[in-house]
């Protein structure tokens, strides 16, 4: 009996810990109770009637709803079947791991079949989103509080305002309390109950924002009826169209540098295998491919790396775009020097099988190659002038890229026999040069180019077999344009074409402005047959 | 000479066995007209497949009035011309009972009149610019009533829209649809100076000037939706470039016609979160009928990723109708099962009947959902009731008194209520 008892004792001291512990990591999950009914509600109504509860959370809690509504605004929010806990989704080296909403803890056990997500549509983003700016007001951070109350901007209600007009005098940060003294004046000049002076001071405070719903609060000024608010909102509207204007008018022009940096990324290849060896390579294209397979693949090799894989795949598109582009020389375009029609044919064959064999290995769906976070995004420099990162990056590369190259021309010995042999193949070899060798490598370093061209726009545009396609007759064209065998005439050229281009566009439509430039350059190589910069001297014969 | 009767004898053999199948009078055969290769081949492939696993389900239920039911696969490759003569071939060569096949229009304008000539029978099975009715085809896709008109009606009732941008890819079935929701968008008192029209060409990857310029007509104080006729490629720059320009879709929807589960399926939804999309189905609807062609569907391909779409289903109830069509003629002679198909119910996938109209154009109930982050809709509207479709459209004047009715007395594709005349068979 005294066993039995001992053994009892002993198997409930080893339980209740236990016990204690799967308790524990129920409780540690609840919600506080006061809004535990709510949170009930939450995983039972319907889409459209979410809203109403979402609006009791917030009426009721404090800055403690922020972590539902962030992760409801995600869509990372769902519940367990079972027992209705919350738990937010999250992603960790590739995985997708689930955590307990109010414990924090990671819930190893669950899986996706036990869970059911909560729902969430547009209406229901926009409330969230500005439901955490209003918790954010107070927030501790001046930038959190700066960008709570730009949000607020296009919804700002009496109970806004009246946060607004409390926080506004006790405001220590001097960015922070500009946009909150834009968002009362916007209050202030929509009001008819104040006198006329007070509202004209505050639309005059408005003309010298460039918020697009101060833009809009202005316009619907000018529907009304009181003649000196109208007139006075009307000038503040011209006044600040002046000022968008001008910074429209960089945006074109940032527009056509980044397009005028892809062209260039995807035609200097080109300019060293046509214009400098004279070879015409129709699977030039598909050495831009390859190098964008390259970047998907690396990805797939570091998944957890994403980050830095571009630095990998620079490298990796160069040597690969690069080998084939050796080999291509080595084993077609050799045997067809002098050969032109040949030559052309034989590389449109060599695209064609390129592409097939892609298809083949990758399928012929579009593969997707995340872009690094560092790309994302943009550099917002006022509300309508931002600069979208990747495509900054891009310019830059491409620039670096151009500049490498020349120095490769200029100040290596490779470099000098390209141009040596370039300019008079038979000289060249009778002063010992290897031509052959020559051929080899240039050919190499044109295609390799091209690889990291890839690399590049694989982070603009669709991975897909195609994708060479349709850089290969943009790339012809700007390095005819340019001037065969000038780098600097392709420079000069796919920045001008870019321009051009984007200048036109808002204009005409894309498919006009693209026959526009087509035909514009036909008529320019029938007035100039050598483009921009032609060669001079014995060189051009 | 023994060794050659021998011979003869396997070659015989041999013969009669090969012979035989295609001899039986116990088969119907089924003909399947989607690209397997080229550029259509990601959509169309997939249609084929729904065909011969809806072949291979009929058969094991029985076939089809007692005997076995026997798809015949060609490619036309996407390339148009192809189509016609690949019909011609299933029709007068394999001597096929019906086709299901196409997807773009100019496919099926290819292949129509081979079928008016050779009196064959096609199931259509993509959404589409209408404006076309033949006795020989069957319009199981949408048509701009059934997909475009009520995703406006939603962006006006309900998502309070004043200003459009009609964003498409520059070839016929924007173009049309587009002239016919510019007059749908006046008729509804949108001025001109509210609605902006863009086209851009096929594989459009630069959309910087174009997004800044939406974004612009976008913020003039009312709210702004695009309405996408985008095709294929092109898409996913395009919603990278609205992310990237910090449009979301709270600020701009973008309602899209041509973006599927299968277009979804493999890239990264994350910038197309929040924004629309009208179809007939949606695979996230949640019927039993649903479920089970999911499930059938994903054993089938033996891949638990498969997805499916709208075209899948119009596929389904185009097959299912053809079917109980047959059932009820008795006979799969064209013209008795074309009597046949007129006023056939078949339950949709998501949820009430279809049924096939005098027009030869189904009725469906429309869809409009939101893009999840896990390439999933989620239904935020869908009509009432079903939808009848329109062949010709009321908006456009060319169309206005034209209707279609194959039923006697009119008898006729292309008929005029005013002038009461018959013109042409489409």
């Amino acid at each position: 009996m005294r066993h039995l008892l001992a053994f009892f004792c002993c198997l409930f001291g080893l339980l209740a810990p236990l016990a204690q512990g799967a308790e524990s990591d129920t409780t540690a999950n609840q919600p506080p109770a006061n809004i535990a009914p709510l949170v009930l509600d939450l995983t039972q109504a319907k889409l459209n009637k979410l809203l109403p509860i979402l609006k009791q959370l917030e009426a009721v809690s404090d800055e403690s709803m922020v972590p539902l509504f962030h992760a409801m605004m995600n869509g990372d929010l769902y519940f367990i079947k079972a027992n209705r806990q919350l738990v937010v989704a999250t992603e960790e080296s590739g995985q997708r791991l689930y955590k307990g909403l109010y414990s924090h803890a990671m819930m190893p056990s669950i899986s996706e079949d036990d869970l059911k997500k909560i729902r969430v549509n547009n209406r229901l983003r926009g409330y969230l989103r500005n439901a955490i700016a209003r918790v954010h007001l107070t927030a501790a951070s001046p930038d959190v509080r700066e960008a709570a109350v730009r949000e607020l901007l296009a919804h700002l209600d009496k109970d806004t305002i009246t946060t607004l007009e409390r926080l506004y005098p006790n405001e220590p940060n001097k960015k922070v309390k500009e946009t909150m003294g834009l968002a009362l004046a916007m209050n202030t000049a929509s009001q008819t109950n104040l006198p006329d002076s007070t509202r004209i001071a505050a639309i005059d405070r408005l003309s010298t924002s460039l918020e697009n719903d101060v833009r809009n609060t202005l316009t619907t000024l000018t529907y009304q009826d009181n003649p000196a608010i109208k007139s006075a909102a009307q000038t503040a509207l011209k006044h600040i169209a002046q000022r968008v204007e001008r910074f429209n008018f960089l945006n074109q022009l940032f527009f056509g540098l980044s397009l005028g940096s892809v062209l260039l990324l995807a035609s200097i290849g080109l300019a060293i295998t046509f214009g400098v060896m004279g070879v015409i390579n129709m699977a030039h294209g598909e050495m831009i491919m390859l190098g964008a397979y390259t970047t998907y693949v690396v990805q797939l090799m570091m998944p957890n790396y994403i980050d830095y894989s571009i630095w990998v795949a620079i490298p990796a598109a160069f040597l690969v775009s690069g080998s084939v582009g050796v080999l291509i020389e080595r084993l077609v375009i050799r045997h067809l020097h002098g050969r032109p029609l040949e030559t052309l044919l034989a590389t449109f064959g060599i695209s064609l099988i390129l592409q097939q064999l892609v298809r083949t290995i990758f399928s012929p769906l579009n593969r997707q190659v995340s872009s690094p976070s560092w790309m994302s995004g943009s550099w917002e420099i006022n509300p309508v002038f931002s600069l979208t990162l990747n495509r900054l990056y891009i310019l830059a590369f491409s620039l670096l890229v151009f500049l490498v190259l020349v120095m490769v021309l200029k100040k290596t010995s490779l470099g000098l026999n390209v141009r040596a042999v370039s300019q008079n193949r038979n000289m060249a070899k009778a002063m010992g040069v290897r031509t052959a060798w020559v051929d080899a490598m240039t050919f190499g370093l044109g295609s390799g180019i091209a690889g990291i061209a890839g690399v590049a726009l694989s982070q603009l545009t669709n991975v897909g077999p195609n994708l060479g396609q349709d850089y290969i007759i943009n790339s012809f064209m700007v390095v005819v344009f340019g001037g065969v065998g000038n780098l600097l005439g392709t420079l000069v050229a796919a920045f001008s074409l870019g321009i051009a281009t984007k200048f036109l566009e808002p204009i005409t439509g894309a498919v006009l402005s693209a026959i526009l430039v087509l035909v514009f350059i036909i008529l320019f190589i029938q007035k100039r047959p050598k483009g921009l910069f032609p060669q001079k001297g014995r060189a051009a014969e | 000479m023994k060794m050659k009767t021998l011979v003869s004898a396997i070659a015989l053999t041999g013969a009669t066995l090969i012979a035989l199948p295609s001899l039986a009078a116990d088969t119907i055969k089924v003909g399947v007209l989607h690209s397997l290769s080229g550029t259509m081949a990601i959509s169309e492939s997939t249609l084929k497949d729904t065909v011969l696993m809806l072949i291979k389900e009929q058969n094991a239920k029985g076939g089809l009035l007692g005997k076995k039911l026997v798809p015949v696969v060609v490619d036309p490759a996407s390339n148009w011309p192809l189509f016609a003569e690949k019909a011609r071939e299933l029709i007068s060569k394999d001597h096929v009972s019906v086709i299901f096949g196409c997807w773009t229009s100019v496919s099926r304008k290819s292949v129509l009149p081979v079928l008016e000539e050779l009196n064959g029978l096609m199931f259509y099975p993509v959404q589409f610019e209408g404006e076309e009715s033949s006795k020989n085809i069957f319009y199981t896709g949408a048509a701009p009533n059934q997909q475009a008109i009520p995703a406006v009606n939603y962006l006006i009732n309900d998502l309070g829209v004043k200003r459009f941008v009609l964003a498409g890819t520059d070839y016929v079935y924007p173009r049309t649809t587009n002239k016919i929701l510019e007059a749908y968008l006046k008729s509804k008192g949108i001025p001109a100076k509210d609605i902006m029209v863009n086209y851009t060409p096929f594989g459009q990857s630069d959309w910087q000037s174009i997004v800044s310029q939406i974004k612009q007509f976008g913020s003039q104080g009312v709210k702004t939706a695009v309405i996408s006729t985008i095709n294929g490629d092109a898409n996913v720059p395009f919603y990278k470039e609205l992310a990237n320009q910090g449009i979301s879709s709270e600020d701009i929807p973008v309602v899209a016609f041509s973006v599927g589960e299968q277009e979804l399926s493999g890239i990264d939804t994350k910038p197309l979160v929040g924004h629309l999309a009208a179809w007939n189905y949606f695979e996230s609807v949640d019927t039993p009928e649903n479920e089970k062609f999911i499930k059938e569907w994903k054993a089938y391909k033996h891949d638990p990723n498969a997805v499916t779409n709208d075209p899948m289903e119009a596929t389904y109830i185009g097959f299912n109708m053809w079917v109980d069509a047959v059932k009820k003629a008795g006979t799969t002679n064209v013209d008795a099962v074309e009597k046949a198909m007129i006023g056939q119910k078949f339950p949709n996938l998501t949820g009430g009947m279809a049924v096939m109209g005098k027009n030869h154009y189904l009725s469906k109930p429309v869809l409009i959902g939101e893009i999840q982050d896990d390439g999933q809709f989620e239904t935020v509207w869908q009509t009432d009731k079903t939808v009848p479709g329109d062949a010709w459209s009321n908006y456009l004047p060319s169309s206005k008194n034209i209707i279609a009715d194959w039923t006697s007395p009119i008898n006729c594709g292309h008929y005029n209520t005013v002038t009461k005349q018959c013109s042409g068979g489409n």
